[in-house]
């Protein structure tokens, strides 16, 4: 396929399809609008491949990644998605500026505002931030991950991932394991999965579980061997350095002990059973390097390949109004 | 010069509801009920209207006046969380006498030197200086040994302990209840169970001491059973609590709304229906505002960097009111925890409309509409989680001393 043959834009009334103005969070989305995103994904996926001719859709479009957390892989991420469209990509890396919190994140928001940002990226360390920012401003508003709360875009790329690599979402029986308590990442997975009706089971420490988790649809586990009895889809988290000793377990060791995973635990889960990381990994503490660099049964560099792909299509959709696309304006 | 109040509907925590004629002469009420209007006496038509004892409001963290007159409010409970500390006999002081004439300021003073929970402060200078309780400000004092101290030395001075209940190891850094609300914002949360676990400590310490204790907000289902039974005990034991935690719950933090930041946070909708039978069976004392006006610097932030608190002086009254149009207490029960019983609390004899008693005195009418407007607050700053919420029930005047404000 030669890559400007993809406008699927035109077939596709787009206010009913994606009618969202923002992507703040995965929340809020009904199953036939995340579809629609991996559909966008997808193609970006055999584009990107294809190294076709760069399609630059997004020309004269203004893309500001504002990150006031430190990100490397998100950040270059949408910084290469919005290359690939043809859109001038400026970061801003105000965990290093001294804007730092407070009134200022409002004023910052306000400040790109006036600079007539197209579309803006957003990391932030606070639940909610960026939902703030985005009833501030003109044009839409992504988020790279907030706080605790979600990272919509790791969701839609490991859906993609699943997808891809097991040839369907819905009934796949998925396992989430680690920090569930302070994971964007989780809470973002979980929402795309239960809507996308997967089977979710989530598995951590009781010291690192949100409570009432299973309101959201899900069963929870302590116990990590039980969890992975005929799991498809084995999702494993990035224990943080800061929780890794004391506070919320006894020690790593401990940790790789109950909750690490390893060939010999991976047979418990469904033949040919997917394994999955956001990174990055901590090696031999929430997954094994034999496990991780297993290319039949990891995806993690699949999932980062999904990325670049999630982001660009994240970026055409939510552009389209502001660009004039027919049945988007 | 004597004032008739007539035709009034007169609310008094100590004698019911009536209709009749109140009497002030001076600054002091000198006649209520059915007494003939003197010769020479003003007449002051109240129509039927509500005429009750002016609201006292204890543990406000802010002077605000214009709030509080809005509000029905003639003196206030002043938490010791000022800038400076209330820790000081010159601060103390100070306090007591910034809201002359308006408005009468009871100040609580820290029961530890700068609210550290260290060391006990003066209480006894701070109490000859005017502050009327203290209190441990908007924390927990975690060390149980000083607590304790602070019971003993409390009772000494004849003090009351105002006690924030939230075990501060499990309430840390924590800005909303533990639950599915929370879970899907990601939002820091606390247990529940925090709050009783402060209470059930302080409890044991109030037994072993004997001192009185006041805590100033409680909130869950947990917490209302520590504090019947200590009652049912006979234990020298009181709780507030205020209008948002008797009619929110902490699904209101839905889109991360800073207003309905709070301390304690808002609970769960079963400890709120806890909250309101307690109300009911008289396990709850005191309503009070919390009023904590605080502008957008401090509102407009991610939630977990807002600061908690809420401006709730104009709609005490207005909530406490619907409570009495819902049934949960009858309306000179509300004047009991509206006035006579934080009254008790601070240790001042006002509170009901006794002949004697002070001429402080709010003039209300229970059915008045009006719409709660975050930008046309009187408060400092308009930090309601009710913003755009109709309500009953306004004070039309109020009476200080004897002079209307």
């Amino acid at each position: 396929m030669h890559i400007s043959d993809h406008s699927p834009a035109a077939q596709i009334p787009g206010g009913a399809v994606f009618p969202h103005r923002h992507l703040t969070g995965i929340e809020g989305l009904q199953p036939h609008e995340i579809l629609f995103l991996l559909d966008e994904a997808e193609q970006w996926v055999e584009a990107n491949r294809s190294r076709a001719q760069s399609d630059r859709r997004l020309e004269g479009i203004t893309q500001i990644n504002a990150f006031f957390e430190n990100s490397t892989r998100t950040l270059l991420s949408f910084e290469i998605a919005g290359k690939r469209l043809g859109a001038d990509v400026v970061n801003m890396h105000a965990a290093q500026s001294s804007v730092k919190k407070g009134e200022t994140l409002i004023d910052t928001a306000v400040t790109l505002n006036a600079m007539r940002a197209d579309v803006i990226v957003i990391r932030h360390s606070a639940s909610g931030a960026v939902k703030l920012i985005a009833g501030k401003v003109d044009c839409p508003v992504l988020n790279a991950g907030d706080g605790w709360h979600e990272h919509p875009t790791q969701a839609l790329l490991d859906a993609l991932t699943i997808r891809r690599r097991t040839g369907a979402i819905a009934h796949r029986k998925v396992v989430i394991c680690g920090d569930m308590l302070h994971s964007r990442v989780a809470r973002s997975n979980i929402l795309a999965l239960t809507t996308l009706a997967a089977e979710v089971r989530v598995v951590a420490p009781s010291t690192l579980m949100p409570a009432e988790i299973e309101r959201m649809g899900v069963t929870p586990f302590t116990d990590f061997d039980a969890a992975l009895e005929g799991a498809e889809v084995v999702m494993m988290l990035r224990l943080q350095n800061e929780r890794m000793n004391g506070g919320f377990i006894p020690s790593t060791r401990e940790y790789h002990m109950r909750y690490g995973l390893t060939s010999e635990r991976l047979k418990r889960a469904a033949p040919g059973a997917l394994v999955m990381h956001p990174g990055p990994m901590n090696r031999g503490v929430e997954i094994t390097s034999e496990v991780a660099d297993d290319l039949e049964r990891s995806a993690i560099t699949e999932q980062v390949e999904m990325g670049v792909a999630v982001r660009m299509a994240c970026l055409d959709v939510l552009t389209r109004r502001s660009r004039g696309v027919e049945g988007w304006a | 010069m004597t004032l008739a109040f007539v035709n009034a509907t007169l609310v008094c925590p100590a004698n019911g509801v009536s209709s009749g004629t109140l009497l002030v002469e001076g600054d002091r009420i000198s006649a209520v009920g059915d007494v003939a209007v003197p010769e020479g006496a003003e007449r002051i038509d109240v129509r039927g209207k509500l005429l009750a004892p002016g609201i006292v409001d204890l543990g406000v963290f802010a002077v605000d006046p214009a709030a509080f007159r809005a509000g029905g409010i003639v003196r206030i409970g002043l938490m010791p969380d000022q800038s400076p500390v209330l820790d000081d006999p010159g601060i103390v002081e100070r306090a007591a006498k910034a809201g002359k004439p308006d408005l009468w300021i009871h100040p609580i003073a820290a029961a530890t030197r700068g609210l550290a929970g260290t060391d006990l402060a003066e209480m006894a200078t701070n109490a000859s200086a005017g502050a009327r309780a203290v209190a441990t400000g908007r924390r927990w004092i975690g060390d149980s040994g000083v607590m304790r101290k602070v019971l003993r030395y409390a009772r000494d001075c004849g003090l009351t302990v105002i006690a924030h209940a939230e075990d501060g190891g499990l309430a840390g850094g924590a800005v909303a209840t533990e639950g599915e609300t929370a879970s899907r914002l990601g939002l820091p949360a606390a247990p529940s169970m925090a709050e009783a676990l402060a209470i059930a400590r302080d409890l044991m310490l109030v037994e072993e001491t004997g001192a009185a204790i006041h805590f100033r907000q409680v909130t869950t289902a947990a917490g209302f059973d520590l504090v019947r039974r200590a009652k049912a005990r006979g234990l020298p034991v009181t709780c507030g609590i205020t209008p948002a935690h008797l009619l929110l719950s902490d699904n209101t933090l839905n889109d991360y709304r800073t207003f309905a930041h709070l301390s304690p946070p808002l609970r769960s909708e079963g400890d709120r229906q806890a909250a309101l039978a307690a109300v009911r069976d008289g396990t709850v004392d005191v309503l009070c505002s919390g009023h904590d006006p605080r502008g957008p610097e401090e509102k407009r932030l991610p939630f977990t960097d807002s600061s908690e608190g809420m401006a709730g002086a104009e709609t005490l009254l207005a909530f406490g009111l619907g409570l009495v149009r819902d049934e949960v207490l009858t309306l000179d029960r509300l004047f009991a925890l509206l006035a006579v019983n934080p009254a008790r609390v601070l240790g001042i004899d006002t509170g009901t409309l006794a002949a004697g008693s002070p001429a402080d005195l709010v003039i209300a009418d229970a059915d008045a509409p009006w719409l709660i407007s975050a930008e046309r607050m009187a408060a400092k700053a308009g930090n309601t989680p009710f913003d755009g919420l109709p309500v009953q029930g306004k004070a039309l005047k109020v009476m200080k001393g004897g002079r209307f404000l």
